[in-house]
């Protein structure tokens, strides 16, 4: 539990003083000053690489740890006690004794912090003796040293696949073009590779780099931790300024691929690095739980003053009944008495130290513990383990376990979150004519049946693969990545680490990605227009040639490394065939000369015979499977369905295969059969590319100077880049600016969000009047082909292109250059030249993407809404995408009344809220205020009758910018409060955050955040509990939160199973530890009265030491980890039971006092039992204590036993344990010691009271008195109690089919008291609604928008369906497909998109 | 016992472990009863249906026990004398107020029924504070097991009877043994007019345990006691020293004299009775009724408690003395538990009847 981060500060700011003040490091080489004393090197204030993150060292263990136990405030009160205790006055026990407790507490945890630290030493150790290449100017080599002995200045030398030690500078790379490529996944989990360069002027140096002839100095930023931001400048010994910046800079803990070696100077070292600088420690938050349970310390703080008080007073009292001292009051020295008044102030203290145990001392540790179990148990479930990413649930957060039962809102990110985050090319457009991609539709919707049954097909496939990979080795890869693509829900979207693998997952993206299958239609207008190739080589504003355009671009238009399949990482950087442009060149002229003669036909005629090749392979792998494919039986259906030209895509997995037997009929060139993988930077980046793949634009090899793209017709075309302008939030887009090689024009190819593009387009010259009508009317049709994608939940993406003159260009670059070397402002001048560049374009087309749900998530938002979380959803994708797959994801219903607000005035805002808030509240009166409250009568009552709609509330960013910065927070919350789901869009990550923040700290809820990108990092750590998912989108995320799932779907069983049980269980625990403690310890004081409040302890002190240390702290761990109090196939199935951990039912005010009362009345029986049966007698202190700490023990044993719900064998064993430890220890102790302890002594108590039957019939006794309320009250409670909890735990004991049956019976009755069922005469005319409605139009300003065309009777069928099938979003769009000839009647098509989601009406203003 | 702590710890590294040695590549959890938390298990559900017969069977054996016990605890005979002194017309009034050494009175009693069986004899101290937590404290086991260096050292618990004010050490130290009861008894049966002294035996009245282990005189061959307890004094209070508390069995004086034993045990509760004597001789197994006279050695003072001293005759069971309370505690709850049962069967037939109405 170290974070690093703040003593590598420290040390930081130590350091800072020592050094230079300015803010600027210089680094100059170490070469010139090797030999040199140390004095005299220059870098010798920097940190060297050795890194240490361990707390302690063997000396500074103890007093450090000790520093830092005694941080916890419960510690320095025990050890004040303990030190009370030697002050002879006032002590209670012998001086020594109070000091154990305290020790074994402090050396318990010590010994855990001496553990956790020797493995961070190990570790420490192992990193720093790694070895890495240095150059030394002796050997004018470089030699291989340990990680520990890089300093800053030196030259380092790093290979292929090795990590890089320290942060370099890169100076050489044995690339020609000096890039190098580093993969990331170490610092943030981006498994994608990154382009390093090397540094301006050392880059084509043609001979070795030698290190001893560099002679520059390298002026750059003191260290710090972001890791995106690098800039300096190398200054050479003419005074001449080279700038650098973070492109130039490979990250210690990155490691080096596709590069041969990398070599560069180390500028920081060791703890001052990026990545270390970064590594910060979880994070210590305190549970709701926690916070809770220190209030009633308090209060037993309360509890313990007043006892204190009562024996203070009591003893004056006591002493004045004394008019001379009696023969038992010892005397002082001088033979005198106390006072009264000052033996009751002593006494005070003295009642402290022997009651001190009322506030639990080990109840921390056993909680630390019992934490500790549980995290144990979440993170080896092995149905949250996600077999394709071999990832477990990583709970990075120790002690908040139990919020995780408390959640009662739900934050969540939509992409990656809620969706897959993979990709998929669904549709586009092109100058204005929308192509639907009905193929590709079919495929994907085939895909999502073969997903359903994957579940009995995982085991055989995997077992296969096994085999294959034995037999067949390399050969065989082709046939398992068929395999891949029948499951492609298995197929890893992770590459594996290990390179060697020969099964390693190479491509990112699945088969679900990758294989697009093309739109006949589209396909053939290509064909066509790349036949006209000779009249678009001349000139470039034809007409048709905007399609090749479309997909030039997106084969270009983005940061896309390809690598080839059979060597990993083997980066393509050269086209297949060495002479380019030429060579194609006339390539490309026979080529367009063959088909202009008509034999495009036969072109692809050979393309179908490639099909068969591809079909061979599926039967190859049908064979394989020894089972009937569902891939097989989609292949069929397609190929009847589409009776085109292009079948062979809708079986063959990489359409690569077939362009490289294309090329080979034409060229004669071979590909080595090599598959080409695109390795992406996001996702939809290698969607676009595999989707002008599917075009046959198959992008080939890409490199900062040339990108190489291969033709439908063969032909190969390098472009020259002159310049990538990459995509950044604030543009929200991208450029490539190339020169076309057959028109040598300089072309800007963009892409981005369709907002800012549609804003870029050039504004036709009014000089010709027909273009001007024909581009807006392109590009009118484009955004409303825009606005269906959007409503139909694609993403979207719109292409643009321009040509500039090669004057402007160069104008253009120069001062781009100076913006890249630039030192200051240097990033508002890189956006001020990108967006001087990305003006007048011209509109190609846009693509819809498809983000696909993710598996299981409408399953598990209804069961967490079903268990009362209010789940709101928080993207910066825009709304009607939002919308969307809020309803696919059944966190909107169909028949939600949706609030759509969207308005940048404050005055507009507020009366909007208010109107809505009031007319919610008028279909809302019945609706408790409180949802948590659940209505437990399952058995009596009939169905609730409280019925009124459900709302949705959606806001936008730029509203919520108004909501926070006009004050209305409030009155939103209280719409929001009434609304089922609220969604969230164009959210920024600060306004996330915000929101999360606004819930938890006014509604003073339990919220929960998860997310999967860097943009929700902020709102994870805003909530009380983050949760990330280890997806796509990198590790920061997870790095950020507090459990990492792999899958959204996990979080249903994380929250309703793990967090009802961790909640239960602890907070069962603790009361029980505070009912111990007390009951014990009133034992104590009740035997106050009767030793003339002296502060003497009836029980010997080391039982009592051992009593709670060892006889009765087991069992209670045991019960906090293990015990379920419902079983979790039970949890699962009735999602309500997870209100009782909402409304904290197992730990409240209540609870805690029930127990506390408990408590005495148990000490009460067990103290008088004993009292009245030895009363009169001639028992002896300590006789008389022996009883009653054994009545007390089983009490306390026998009190858990009731709240033990589950009985394993664990729990008996701890059990049995305990009590056969007590007897033993007990026996053994009064056996020896005979004078060890003064005054009591117990030699052979135990064993005389254990030889009196007396003292069994106590025993018997005892208990059975002290438990029988508490017990009468559980028979009482498990017999007649309606609670959901008692009811599930008696359902759980009955058979399977009767508990079927019953379950079913009490879902319809919970969820019609829960959610409200649609009441006839209200729902279905919705005319009073619009009544309400339209009464608030008159006064507000914006106007209604009802949906009049929707079909009563369709409704119904909706309403009654029930679980509506995830894909319902696609067929909707299919079906608007079916129709897609008329793509000229927008209208109907817009109502047919609107019948999806304008259920009842938005409120929209501008 | 920390192994104990750390289970969930070791548990958790020792699969770390394993996995490491068994170079288990992936991170699969192991799918084990434990780890899935599938244990088998008994899930009781608490009804009434399930603990009905519980109570009764409760209630029966309580109510068998107490009976029982009643029956023991009333065969035993108990009879009890004060002689505290207090009010003119006791016999030990002027021995209660002047507090002259060893001064003598009589008690006169009569036994209406014959006790039958041993009987032994206590005396009784009331609101007597044994069990103050400072004078419990005031006293050194180190000297009284008998070991040398801290006869003559005796500990720092003892103060202020730790050294006389001669720095002396006294032996044995400590206000419990300073306090030592010191009152004698001699009985008496009155037979028709003639005294017949009745025997008591003070052996074995203190623990074994105590006489033989935990007290010893300190040794020292070829000397006698009070050569072994030279250069210590006695305790303030008392009139003898430590190694002649009984003039008449030589073998019990110094720690191990019984009835030093017996006081050095500290009773549990203000009030409380230490066995002083069993009955031997004639009367070892019965008593005949009739009168009988105590003659009381008194030195002893308790006025100013304000206390009372008495002396109890009593046979023992096999539960020890009289006491009451175990068996009508057994008696009252078994009742109660069986009262329980069967208001619980109505309702919950009641109850029973209700849901089955309902469905």
């Amino acid at each position: 539990m170290t974070s690093v981060a703040p003593e590598s500060l420290a040390a930081g700011v130590f350091r800072r003083i020592g050094a230079k003040e300015d803010k600027l490091r210089t680094v100059l080489p170490n070469l010139p000053f090797e030999g040199h004393r140390k004095k005299e090197r220059p870098n010798r204030d920097y940190d060297t690489n050795i890194i240490k993150t361990t707390k302690y060292t063997l000396l500074s263990f103890l007093p450090k740890n000790l520093f830092e136990q005694f941080h916890r405030f419960a510690n320095i009160y025990f050890v004040g006690l303990a030190a009370l205790n030697f002050v002879p006055v006032v002590n209670a026990f012998q001086p020594g004794f109070s000091l154990i407790p305290i020790c074994v507490i402090l050396a318990i945890t010590a010994i855990k912090d001496a553990w956790e630290d020797f493995r961070r030493y190990t570790a420490d150790k192992e990193i720093n003796n790694m070895s890495c290449l240095i150059y030394t100017s002796t050997l004018k080599d470089y030699v291989e040293k340990c990680w520990k002995d890089v300093r800053v200045g030196d030259f380092v030398k790093v290979v292929c696949n090795e990590i890089i030690p320290a942060d370099i500078l890169l100076l050489h790379s044995s690339d020609q073009n000096g890039i190098c490529y580093i993969e990331t996944a170490n610092l943030d989990g981006e498994t994608n590779l990154k382009q390093r360069e090397v540094v301006r002027s050392f880059s084509r140096v043609e001979t070795p780099f030698q290190p001893e002839y560099f002679s520059g100095k390298i002026i750059c930023e003191k260290p710090n931790n972001d890791l995106n931001r690098f800039k300096g400048y190398l200054e050479t010994p003419n005074s001449k300024k080279i700038g650098f910046n973070k492109e130039n800079l490979l990250l210690r803990g990155c490691t080096i691929r596709n590069t041969g070696e990398a070599s560069g100077i180390v500028v920081y070292a060791g703890h001052e690095t990026k990545a270390m600088l970064n590594n910060s420690g979880p994070r210590y938050k305190r549970s709701k739980l926690e916070r809770r349970l220190n209030i009633d310390i308090f209060f037993c703080v309360g509890l313990l003053v007043v006892m204190c008080l009562i024996g203070a007073i009591g003893n004056g009292i006591w002493q004045t009944q004394f008019p001379e001292l009696p023969l038992f009051e010892v005397p002082d020295e001088n033979g005198n008495s106390t006072p009264p008044a000052l033996a009751g102030f002593y006494m005070f203290l003295t009642m402290i130290i022997l009651l001190q145990i009322l506030i639990p001392i080990s109840l921390y540790v056993t909680i630390e513990f019992v934490k500790l179990g549980q995290v144990f148990f979440i993170s080896n479930d092995l149905s949250l383990y996600d077999e394709h990413t071999d990832s477990r649930v990583q709970c990075r957060a120790l002690n908040i376990t139990e919020d995780l039962g408390q959640i009662q809102y739900i934050f969540s990110d939509k992409t990656g979150t809620l969706t897959e985050n993979k990709m998929v090319f669904r549709r586009c457009t092109i100058m204005g004519t929308e192509f639907c991609h009905q193929e590709n539709a079919l495929r994907l919707a085939a895909h999502g049946e073969a997903d359903s049954d994957e579940e009995d097909r995982a085991a055989p496939h995997r077992e296969l693969r096994g085999r294959l990979k034995q037999n067949h080795g390399k050969q065989n890869q082709k046939n398992l990545r068929r395999c891949h693509s029948a499951r492609a829900y298995y197929t890893g979207q992770r590459r594996k680490k290990s390179v060697g693998l020969v099964d390693s997952e190479v491509a990112f993206s699945s088969p679900l990605e990758t294989d697009v299958t093309p739109d006949k239609k589209l396909l053939k207008i290509v064909r066509e227009a790349s036949a006209q190739m000779d009249t678009w080589c001349m000139d470039g504003q034809a007409s048709d040639s905007s399609y090749i355009d479309f997909f030039l671009a997106l084969a270009i238009c983005n940061t896309v490394i390809v690598s080839t399949a059979t060597e990993p990482r083997q980066r393509v950087t050269e086209p297949p065939m060495l002479k380019p442009s030429t060579y194609s060149l006339e390539k490309l002229h026979y080529l367009l000369q063959k088909l202009k003669t008509g034999k495009i036909s036969q072109a692809w005629t050979s393309n179908q015979s490639n099909s068969d090749q591809s079909s061979g392979t599926k039967k190859a792998q049908a064979i394989a499977d020894g089972t009937e494919l569902p891939e097989g039986s989609w292949c069929e259906v397609e190929s009847n369905g589409a009776s085109g030209g292009c079948i062979e895509k809708s079986c063959s997995s990489r359409i690569s295969m077939e362009s490289k037997d294309d090329t080979q009929g034409i060229t004669g060139e071979d590909h080595v059969g090599s598959e080409l993988c695109y390795e992406a930077e996001s996702p939809d980046e290698a969607a676009l590319v595999h989707a002008a793949k599917a075009y046959n634009f198959t992008l080939l090899s890409r490199t900062s100077e040339q990108v190489t793209v291969r033709l439908p017709q063969g032909a190969i075309l390098t472009f020259e880049v002159l310049r990538t302008l990459a995509f950044d939030a604030a543009r929200k887009r991208m450029s490539v600016v190339v020169r076309h090689p057959l028109t040598k024009k300089i072309v800007v190819y963009t892409k981005g969000a369709d907002s800012v593009i549609m804003d870029l387009l050039e504004t036709p010259s009014r000089e010709y009047p027909e273009e001007e009508k024909k581009m807006k009317r392109t590009a009118a049709k484009t955004q409303k082909h825009l606005d269906w994608y959007a409503k139909d939940g694609l993403r979207t993406l719109c292409i643009a292109k321009k040509v500039i003159s090669e004057d402007a260009y160069e104008q253009w670059s120069s001062v781009r250059l100076e913006a890249e070397t630039a030192i200051d402002n240097k990033d508002e001048m890189l956006l001020e030249t990108a967006l001087n560049l990305e003006t007048n374009l011209t509109l190609l087309g846009a693509t819809g993407i498809e983000d696909r749900l993710q598996e299981g998530v409408p399953d598990t938002i209804e069961a967490l809404r079903e268990a009362g979380i209010q789940i709101w959803v928080l993207t910066g994708d825009k709304q009607e995408t939002a919308i969307n797959i809020a309803h696919s994801c059944k966190l909107l219903d169909q028949k939600d009344i949706i609030y759509t607000i969207n308005t940048d005035s404050k005055e507009t805002c507020e009366s909007i809220l208010d109107c809505t808030l009031e007319e919610v509240l008028q279909y809302a009166p019945a609706r408790p205020a409180s949802t948590g409250v659940l209505n437990a009568n399952i058995g009596f009552t009939s169905p609730p009758v409280a019925n009124c709609p459900t709302f949705g509330l959606v806001i936008d960013g730029r509203t919520l910018g108004v909501v926070f910065q006009g004050e209305l927070q409030m009155k939103f919350l209280e719409l929001a409060k009434h609304c089922r789901a609220v969604l969230c869009c164009r959210a920024a990550p600060l306004q996330k955050s915000q929101i999360v923040k606004l819930v938890r700290d006014k509604l003073k809820v339990m919220t929960l955040s998860i997310g999967d990108g860097a943009n929700d990092v902020n709102m994870i750590q805003a909530a009380d509990i983050g949760v990330g998912i280890s997806g796509q989108e990198g590790m920061q995320a997870v790095m950020a939160s507090d459990f990492a799932i792999s899958r959204f779907e996990y979080l249903k069983k994380l929250l309703l199973v793990h967090g009802h049980w961790c909640y239960t269980r602890l907070a069962k625990m603790i009361i029980y530890f505070f009912y111990k403690n007390v009951a014990y310890v009133n034992l104590l004081f009740w035997y106050q009265f009767f030793c003339g409040f002296s502060g003497e302890s009836m029980i010997d002190y080391w039982m009592m030491i051992f009593f709670n240390l060892f006889f009765t702290s087991v069992p209670p761990i045991v019960f906090g980890i293990l015990d379920k109090d419902i079983s979790a196939e039970m949890l699962l199935d009735l999602p309500q039971l997870y209100k009782s951990g909402q409304n904290s039912e197992g730990y409240k005010w209540s609870t805690f006092w029930i127990a506390m009362l408990d408590a005495f009345y148990q000490s009460l029986v067990c103290f008088f039992v004993p009292y009245f049966t030895y009363k009169d007698s001639d028992i002896d202190v300590f006789s008389f204590g022996t009883p009653i700490n054994t009545v007390a023990f089983f009490t306390i044993l026998l009190h858990l036993a009731i709240e033990i719900k589950t009985w394993t064998l664990v729990h008996w064993a701890t059990m049995a344990g305990s009590i056969l430890f007590y007897f033993v220890v007990s026996l053994v102790y009064c056996a020896t010691c005979v004078t060890c302890n003064a005054p009591s002594n117990p030699y052979f108590i135990m064993e005389l009271q254990m030889a009196d039957p007396v003292f069994y019939l106590v025993c018997f006794i005892t208990p059975v008195i002290a438990l029988l309320p508490r017990y009468l009250f559980r028979i009482m409670q498990g017999t007649f109690s309606q609670a959901l909890v008692i009811e599930a735990r008696k359902l759980d004991k009955l058979d399977k089919h009767k508990k079927e049956k019953v379950l079913r019976q009490w879902k319809t009755t919970l969820r019609a008291s829960d959610t409200t069922s649609p009441r006839s005469d209200m729902l279905s005319p919705l005319s009073p609604r619009y009544i309400t409605a339209n009464t608030f139009n008159q006064e507000a300003s914006f106007s209604l928008e009802t949906d009049n065309t929707r079909h009563p009777g369709k409704w119904k069928v909706n309403g009654a369906d029930g679980p509506q099938p995830p894909q319902s979003g696609q067929m909707e769009s299919e079906h608007n497909c079916t129709s897609d000839g008329n793509a000229d009647t927008p209208k109907d098509h817009s109502d047919a998109f609107c019948l999806g989601h304008q259920r009842s009406f938005s409120i929209m203003t501008i | 016992m920390l192994i104990v702590f750390f289970l969930p710890h070791l548990l958790y590294f020792s699969s770390y472990w394993s996995k490491i040695l068994k170079m288990k590549k992936d991170n699969k959890p192991d799918n084990t009863a434990f780890t899935q938390q599938r244990l088998p298990a008994w899930q009781p559900v608490l009804s009434v249906g399930i603990v009905l017969p519980l109570f009764f069977i409760i209630g029966l054996a309580f109510i068998g026990i107490g009976i029982g016990l009643l029956i023991t605890s009333n065969n035993i005979q108990e009879f009890e004398e004060e002689y505290t002194g207090i009010g003119d017309n006791s016999n030990c009034y002027i021995c209660a107020n002047n507090a002259t050494a060893n001064c003598k009175c009589t008690l006169n009693f009569t036994i209406a029924q014959p006790i039958q069986g041993s009987v032994f004899m206590y005396y009784g101290l009331t609101n007597y504070y044994q069990n103050h937590q400072k004078y419990l404290s005031s006293r050194d086991d180190q000297q009284l097991a008998g070991e040398t260096y801290y006869l003559k050292n005796p500990s720092q618990s003892c103060k202020p009877y730790q050294m006389d004010i001669n720095n002396n050490p006294i032996a044995p130290c400590g206000s419990i043994a300073n306090s030592f009861f010191n009152d004698a008894f001699a009985l008496y049966y009155n037979n028709q007019g003639f005294l017949d002294e009745v025997k008591l035996d003070g052996s074995a009245i203190a623990w074994w345990t105590d006489h033989n282990v935990k007290f010893s005189n300190p040794s020292q061959t070829g000397s006698n006691l009070s050569q072994i307890f030279e250069g210590t004094v006695k305790p303030i209070n008392w009139s003898k020293p430590v190694y002649n508390l009984d003039v008449n069995n030589p073998d019990n004086n110094g720690f191990i004299n019984e009835d030093f034993l017996v006081w050095m045990r500290t009773a549990a509760l203000p009030d409380f009775r230490k066995l002083y004597r069993r009955i031997s001789g004639n009367y070892s197994s019965f008593m005949p009724s009739g009168n009988y006279t105590l003659e009381i050695t008194y030195n002893y003072p308790v006025k100013d408690l304000p206390g009372k001293k008495k002396v109890i005759f009593s046979t023992v069971s096999w539960m020890g003395g009289k006491n009451q309370f175990l068996g009508i505690a057994y008696l009252v709850f078994g009742s109660l538990c069986f009262v329980m049962g069967f208001i619980l069967l109505i309702v919950y037939a009641k109850y029973q009847n209700v849901e089955d109405n309902d469905d």
